[in-house]
């Protein structure tokens, strides 16, 4: 892992002291709210319906076990106990005082962690794929240009003061599990025909009120050109984007407006300008970072104590079929800890879940844990004889729920039960539907399902991009539900599409169930997948399962 | 043609909790929605909420919110009022925790 060095301890002291400041100066009177809600959002504070909320980087969904340690202890001292993992590898505290502040971010910085640029419109925490260093299909650990980006993008005195907020995601390898393409800016690390490595780089993507898919600027980028040519593109978003309308304003809607050959052509007029000023130390610093991303030393050791328990325990069998990846060592998996279980709010830990997470992962994976944009926690390095110990540990927490992947893998955003944006409530909604299945027991039957939960149209649980995608909404001072079908956020990225009229709050938990069981009489094999049934069909006979009275009418 | 005016409260959120809370009869600030007062003259309600919005020593986001008198004192009307008054839904934290 990447280790800070003696700049970026200074940097994280000062910022931490200033904040102090801020606060200081705030409660005495001395600065009013509008001169210190800006300065609060810089360090990741919003004011949400019934608290403060601080969001805390992860950058690329990185930690380590005495890093999740502080968080826990951090939600037990300053908060209430637990943490919510949110989809852009963040963690939030929903609790928190305003004087308490300055101390958790004290404590964060004791373990190399931040608020800083998890608000505000700046370049956000950089993310990546949570299997970085440990899938088989990766090029390379994408991790060391995440952090390359981050170094470069914190403070970046250019990039304080966008138009809007800047999401960056890296990824390296065919599959995309960092939603690549629903970002304002992706760095995908390529290998071109003559086998040199460089960057595939996709812009102006985004979910929100106007959902687009991100579109490739540039098919291979040089190694040594990454750093000026994302600079560049910085610089003309900062400089062409719009200011005058916040909807208009992030580049997927400055790519829409001036057109994609437009904008390239910019961004290579200003690289010309800009490039021959970056000389080699970008570079090195790349060489210097990955040094901190070694691959695992790999134990060898006998699979007997695996082997004999998977085929003589059906609850770890099912945890192992449902839960684990497979890793680029064969002897090694990556184990997907569940944040879902039914009935539970997604993505939520308490600080004893977490601390649990922590031994586990200093015990049995080289000390490392990530946080996926699903909201699960992710052991990335697991040696398999190891995987029966760590069941039986998961399951003591509650954290042992065999259903990555599956319809009650449910990302949902805080929506109205915190958040001061929403709409309608996202987390009740997931909570029923986790619950109905499970009392179903049908959700290994149903497969592969992705349902993500928005509770306003600025779409934090990723609703465009669910196979099933559901839109919480107020209308006329009611709570209200619209369904989208057919999103994907994989590589094959595909915008939903919405099904019709929304469905009231008490509505829309049954309106789930027709849809996903009639779903089952659709598929033509028990192998065919919601989102591939859809795919081969259409929306309407989706439609028609959603809205039988309109068939009906139809049909009168 | 004006829209006619409906029944508000002035809340807001206490500057270092965060709580919710009301502007109640005496000009104080309370976190219980039933000991607000409710205000059903436009002129008074504007009133008091720059009253309530010069106080940012102590709150912050005063506005007015919709409100209907109840039996025990004024009650919300939206949904999401309602949420503000009792606390998020997944758990037993905030104000419903506090006033159990």
């Amino acid at each position: 892992m990447y280790k800070y060095n003696d700049f970026d301890e200074a940097f994280i002291r000062s910022r931490t002291a200033q904040f102090r400041k801020q606060v200081e100066r705030r409660v005495a009177g001395n600065l009013t709210e509008d001169e210190f809600k800006p300065l609060r959002l810089m360090n990741g504070l919003y004011l949400q319906l019934h608290a403060y909320m601080l969001r805390v980087a992860i950058p690329y969904g990185t930690l380590n076990s005495g890093q999740m340690r502080q968080l826990a202890f951090i939600a037990d001292k300053w908060d209430k106990g637990y943490g919510h993992f949110t989809t852009r590898q963040n963690i939030q505290y929903n609790w928190p005082k305003l004087t308490d502040v300055p101390d958790m971010l004290d404590a964060l910085a004791d373990v190399e962690m931040h608020a800083n640029q998890t608000s505000g419109n700046t370049i956000r925490n950089v993310t990546s794929d949570h299997f970085a260093g440990a899938a088989p299909d990766e090029i390379e650990d994408p991790r060391a240009v995440a952090e390359l980006l981050r170094q470069w993008s914190t403070d970046h005195p250019e990039f304080q003061f966008l138009g809007r907020k800047f999401k960056i995601a890296v990824g390296a390898s065919d599959q995309d599990r960092a939603v690549l393409k629903a970002h304002d800016l992706a760095v995908r690390v390529v290998k071109n025909d003559a086998g040199e490595t460089g960057y595939e780089i996709i812009i102006g993507g985004g979910l929100g009120r106007t959902p687009m898919i991100g579109k490739v600027l540039q098919d291979f980028l040089p190694r040594e050109d990454l750093l000026p040519y994302v600079e560049s593109v910085l610089t003309v978003y900062n400089t062409l984007g719009r200011r005058d309308n916040k909807y208009k304003a992030r580049i997927k809607i400055t790519v829409h407006e001036n057109g994609l050959d437009e904008i390239r052509a910019l961004v290579e007029e200003q690289f010309a300008l800009l490039q021959p000023t970056f000389n080699g130390f970008d570079q090195e610093l790349l060489e210097e970072i990955k040094t901190y991303f070694p691959a695992p030393s790999y134990i060898n050791a006998p699979l007997d104590a695996y082997e004999v328990a998977y085929k003589n325990d059906p609850v770890f069998r099912s945890w192992v079929d449902t839960n684990l990846s497979a890793h680029k060592n064969e002897n090694y998996a990556i184990a997907t800890i569940s944040i879902k279980k039914h009935g539970d709010t997604p993505g939520d830990a308490s600080s004893e879940q977490m601390r649990v997470m922590a031994d586990l992962a200093e015990e049995f994976s080289h000390d490392e844990l990530r946080i996926s944009h699903e909201q699960n926690v992710i052991l990335p390095h697991v040696h398999k004889s190891h995987l029966p110990m760590i069941h039986a540990r998961l399951h003591q927490v509650g954290l042992a729920t065999a259903n990555i992947g599956l319809v009650s893998d449910i990302i949902a955003c805080p929506g109205m039960d915190y958040c001061a944006l929403a709409t309608a409530r996202s987390i009740p909604v997931a909570q029923k539907i986790a619950t109905r299945f499970d009392e179903l027991k049908l959700e290994h039957d149903i497969g592969a399902l992705k349902i993500k939960i928005s509770g306003c149209i600025n779409a934090c649980g990723h609703h465009h991009v669910g196979h099933i995608g559901i839109l919480g909404l107020d209308r006329a001072g009611v709570e209200n539900y619209q369904i989208t079908l057919g999103g994907d956020g994989s590589e094959n990225a595909a915008i939903g599409e919405r099904a019709g009229p929304g469905f009231a709050y008490d509505e829309i938990v049954p309106a789930i169930e027709r849809l996903v069981l009639g779903y089952l009489d659709l598929r033509n094999t028990p192998e065919e997948t919601f989102l591939d049934a859809y795919r081969r069909l259409g929306a309407a006979p989706f439609k028609a399962i959603l809205y039988p009275e309109a068939k009906t009418r139809n049909a009168a | 043609m004006a829209r006619q005016f409906t029944p508000k409260v002035v809340t807001a959120n206490t500057l270092i909790e965060g709580d919710v809370v009301y502007l109640d009869s005496q000009n104080a600030w309370t976190s219980h929605h039933a000991e607000a007062a409710l205000f059903d003259d436009e002129e008074l309600a504007n009133d008091r909420l720059a009253f309530g919005a010069a106080q940012s020593e102590t709150v912050v986001g005063v506005y007015l919110a919709d409100a209907t008198a109840g039996e025990n004192g004024p009650t919300p009307t939206h949904f999401r009022e309602e949420f503000r008054a009792v606390g998020p839904s997944n758990y037993n934290h905030g104000k419903q925790a506090e006033q159990a």
